[in-house]
């Protein structure tokens, strides 16, 4: 039977009826999920430390460096020695801390980041679960990890922590809003807030153009709001290294630390994927109406790395501000969000249900 | 023992905080225990002495010669800046005239040290913002005059140039050409300091207004060079008391009066403009003759009380010296610009955010050696 | 009216200076010829160290193993931290009268400050600086230097003529 790289469904639904042959539903169904877990903890792990990699280099050309260039060609085994380096580490314990909480933090920041990858649609049939609600599940479990990052800097017993995780939970409370109102935007677009449904509707042109210029200013408005959201680059008050030495994570050592750093990073990559779903049309290749020679080139690469490609643009947009900009203070953060991004917003969105009404979207 | 159980009123108690002696924007081991009050800081104590060496000490043991490189030691930053003092003093006491071409050439190395200390704060600042990719533009062009130093100096961050009569050695015959080549080069990069981080909306606003001080209290307090100069405090030695070749230059003091850190800020920036002023004129002007005069090897001023200033590159740096007629001075006193400039960081930073007292005492720009001594 | 025109303006103004800094940045991405990072261990053969940089002190020898020190100690008084040390003996020369001639000339690297004094009083320039600057050893005593070569000698007046 041959599967094609641009439709996976038949390849899913093969190995699912082979399951279902051998053994009872429920064992099936265990089965399946054991292998999606395994390869999201692969996929978790490999994403992880390429874009540890990608940062460095990146922010090493910027900086007129060349970033890590020791271990490996390019340096490309650096973040491999370092995971290593780290899983070898001492874990110190600290006294007076909270013990449990301590240790469950690092553990709720890398399961919240961890489960929003469920929703997301890699490919044509790369999908674990196709929600009806998939905008809503995404948004909901991804800002979970604010719990985590309060219980760090709680149960550390270090001030710099505490002011570090306050910190953070005053930034995602409010920038939560912006990202929830720019997305829906798009679902007043979509009308629908199944990520597949939605995905599906770009076929023709990403929504970032149909949907004129509101989509554009949800776009921007959901690019800030999430970096903001993921602690980075300009936002990045709750670690912020020059006031709070390393803010949450600041008594944090060995694996348990490697587990908020993954997350910073798997977390990034959740919105700029939600971005380039949402607006750019996730792995949708690039068609313009009418070119239909144009469409079949763009439609031969396959939409795995549609997905992927557009993903790393947001994410290089991400750290191009991070590795620019000067840190915002804590009463500009909030000012920023509350009284430019929420209005805009606000705003944002009744400009795009008069344009969805009028029918002036593509 | 039983554990005592306070009752603390939440609202009325303050939250201490150590900043430092490690912290990553005390730039050294400054210790700084703050009073908060949520994110607002209250209350700022500086703790001084984590590197206190006892350098004053030392000097009574040391000729004079021996004393030149220990103020080295204190502004590493402006370690050429603090050698001239002691050179400027010694031949003050001794009323030796050094040739002119030695007051050129000490000029010239002084503003390429002002220039270095000007850009490492700069990289340093945009830090204590978040902005890290400052550090390295800055340090990329620090390097072009450390390199100018080493060629004729022989040391890249302490040169150890000056002795009393003049210079240890003669300059390098690329020196000129050198120096001719990097302000070309640091005018096309000064711009891009400020596309970066001055015109920056997130730095400005950072900065505007934040750890405002009045004139008066800028005086009250001894702050002097750049940060003084912020407030409008006209107190730069090079202009009113001038040395070497200074006043053979045509250069403007810079003088902002708002007194924050965005004009402390602006007030360096614009004196790396001035200084590629100053450079240029002297550059193509160094007149022929020694680099030194004959001194005697040992070295005794005349009974007597002495002090000389410069402006190093954050303040105005003093020296104070008893002597009783030997070859060791009975009394040395440095005044060093930074322990001044500490002094009123309280009188600033109070009242402000955490994060505003970093962007204060990077504008302060404090280099911890020179407060310790 | 004006209110909102002001908000526009600071909106649209901020979003311009937070893009040209995004410029500046973005040109040195794309611009990979500007790095200036040497790569050191690899440039090593190729590393050229300024003449005049101070990297530890020597004593040159020439071919005959002889050196200039005539253990005058100038260095020693002179030097502020104690870095050197000039250890002479006494010898008899042929005809019956007493030398003194060095015997050890130790030097402290890690006491040094690089201040050149030792160098700049030295009479018979027998002392200077090379351009060595790869100090790092495992062990303190390793900075503890002779610098005199074994079984060397002053170079007499004649044989430096």
């Amino acid at each position: 039977m041959a599967f094609s790289i641009y439709d996976l469904t038949a390849f899913n639904q093969s190995i699912h009826e082979a399951l279902v042959q051998n053994l009872s539903p429920f064992w099936a169904l265990i089965v399946e999920m054991t292998i999606i877990g395994l390869v999201f903890l692969l996929f978790y792990a490999i994403v992880g430390l390429f874009l540890v990699y990608a940062e460095r280099k990146i922010c090493g050309f910027i900086q007129n460096r060349v970033g890590p260039n020791r271990v490996g060609p390019y340096g490309i085994f650096q973040t491999i020695a370092d995971f290593i380096k780290l899983l070898m580490k001492e874990l110190i314990y600290i006294k007076n801390a909270d013990k449990f909480l301590f240790n469950l933090a690092p553990f709720i920041v890398i399961i919240a980041s961890f489960m929003a990858i469920a929703a997301i649609p890699f490919g044509l049939g790369l999908h674990a679960i196709d929600f009806n609600i998939g905008v809503l599940y995404v948004m909901a479990v991804s800002s979970l990890g604010v719990i985590g990052i309060l219980l760090a800097g709680w149960s550390s017993n270090n001030k710099y922590s505490l002011i570090g995780a306050m910190r953070s939970g005053a930034q995602i409370v409010s920038y939560e809003l912006s990202i929830g109102l720019s997305l829906v935007t798009i679902v007043i677009l979509s009308g629908s807030m199944q990520l597949s449904t939605i995905v599906e509707q770009q076929r023709n042109c990403w929504f970032i153009f149909s949907g004129h210029i509101p989509a554009f200013i949800a776009f921007v408005i959901f690019l800030i709001a999430s970096t903001a959201e993921t602690n980075r680059g300009p936002f990045d008050l709750a670690e912020a290294e020059s006031e709070l030495t390393a803010g949450f994570h600041t008594e944090y050592s060995g694996i348990k630390f490697a587990f908020f750093f993954l997350a910073e990073y798997m977390n990034m990559f959740i919105v700029a994927s939600m971005a380039a779903t949402l607006f750019w049309g996730g792995w949708m290749p690039f068609h313009i109406p009418g070119l239909t020679s144009f469409n079949h080139v763009m439609d031969f690469i396959p939409p795995f790395f549609w997905y992927m490609g557009k993903t790393m643009v947001v994410i290089f947009l991400m750290m191009w501000f991070k590795w620019t900009f000067p840190r915002l203070r804590i009463d500009q953060l909030l000012k920023l969000e509350w009284k430019f991004l929420l209005p805009i917003n606000l705003f944002n969105i009744v400009l795009m249900a008069l344009v969805v009404l009028m029918g002036w979207h593509l | 023992m039983t554990e005592e159980i306070v009752q603390h009123d939440i609202e009325q108690e303050e939250y201490l905080l150590n900043m430092g002696p490690q912290h990553p924007s005390t730039h050294g081991v400054l210790r700084l225990l703050i009073s908060l009050k949520g994110e607002t800081v209250a209350n700022i104590e500086p703790h001084c002495g984590y590197i206190h060496r006892g350098i004053e000490k030392m000097c009574e043991k040391l000729t004079y010669q021996q004393i030149i490189h220990l103020t080295d030691r204190l502004d590493y930053l402006s370690a050429h800046i603090n050698n001239e003092a002691v050179c400027l003093l010694v031949e003050d006491a001794l009323q030796i005239e050094v040739p002119e071409r030695v007051k050129y050439i000490r000029t010239i190395i002084s503003e390429l040290s002002r220039l270095a200390s000007h850009e490492l704060w700069w990289c340093a600042f945009g830090m204590d913002m978040g902005a890290l990719t400052t550090y390295f533009y800055g340090l990329r062009d620090r390097e072009k005059i450390l390199d100018i130093f080493e060629e004729t100096t022989g040391g890249r961050l302490l040169q150890s140039y000056n002795c009393p009569g003049g210079l240890m050695n003669d300059i390098h015959p690329n020196f000129q050409k050198r120096i001719k080549e990097f302000i070309p080069y640091f005018r096309k990069k000064l711009p891009e300091y400020d596309e970066l981080l001055t015109g920056n909306v997130i730095m400005q606003e950072r900065t505007k207004g934040i750890g405002p001080i009045s004139k008066e209290d800028v005086i009250s307090w001894g702050v002097t060079g750049p940060s003084g100069r912020g407030s409008g405090f006209a107190c730069d030695v090079r202009k009113h008391h001038p040395y070497s070749a200074y006043d053979k230059v045509q250069f403007e003091e810079i003088l902002f009066t708002e007194g924050d850190s965005l004009a402390r800020y602006k007030v360096r920036i614009a004196e790396m403009w001035e200084s590629l002023k100053i450079l240029e004129q002297l550059v193509d002007n160094i007149p022929e003759g020694d680099y030194a005069v004959k001194m005697k090897p040992i070295i005794k001023l005349p009974e007597g009380e002495y002090y000389q200033r410069v402006e190093a590159c954050r303040g105005e740096f003093g020296v104070y010296v008893i002597s009783s007629g030997e070859k060791y001075p009975v009394r040395v006193k440095l005044r060093s610009p930074n322990f001044s400039n500490l002094s009123a960081l309280n009188r600033m930073a109070a009242g402000f955010k955490i994060a505003d007292l970093v962007a204060v005492g990077g504008s302060l720009d404090l280099v911890i050696p020179d407060i310790d001594r | 009216m004006n209110s909102i025109i002001k908000y526009l303006k600071d909106l649209f103004g901020g979003i311009k200076t937070l893009l040209t800094g995004m410029m500046v940045t973005g040109y040195y991405f794309v611009h990979p010829k500007e790095i200036v990072t040497q790569q050191y261990p690899e440039n090593r053969k190729t590393l050229v160290m300024l003449d005049r940089f101070k990297g530890e002190l020597v004593m040159p020898h020439d071919e005959n193993n002889q050196h200039k020190c005539t253990a005058c100690s100038i260095c020693e008084i002179n030097c502020p931290n104690g870095t050197i040390e000039v250890i002479s003996k006494q010898t008899e020369t042929e005809d019956g009268k007493k030398k003194k001639e060095l015997d050890t000339y130790i030097y402290k690297l890690g006491m040094c400050t690089f201040c050149g004094l030792c160098v700049k009083v030295c009479p018979q320039d027998a002392i200077e600086f090379s351009n060595e600057f790869e100090h790092a050893v495992f062990d303190k005593e390793k900075l503890t230097k002779t610098l005199n070569h074994p079984g060397s000698s002053l170079k007499s007046k004649q044989t430096a003529q």
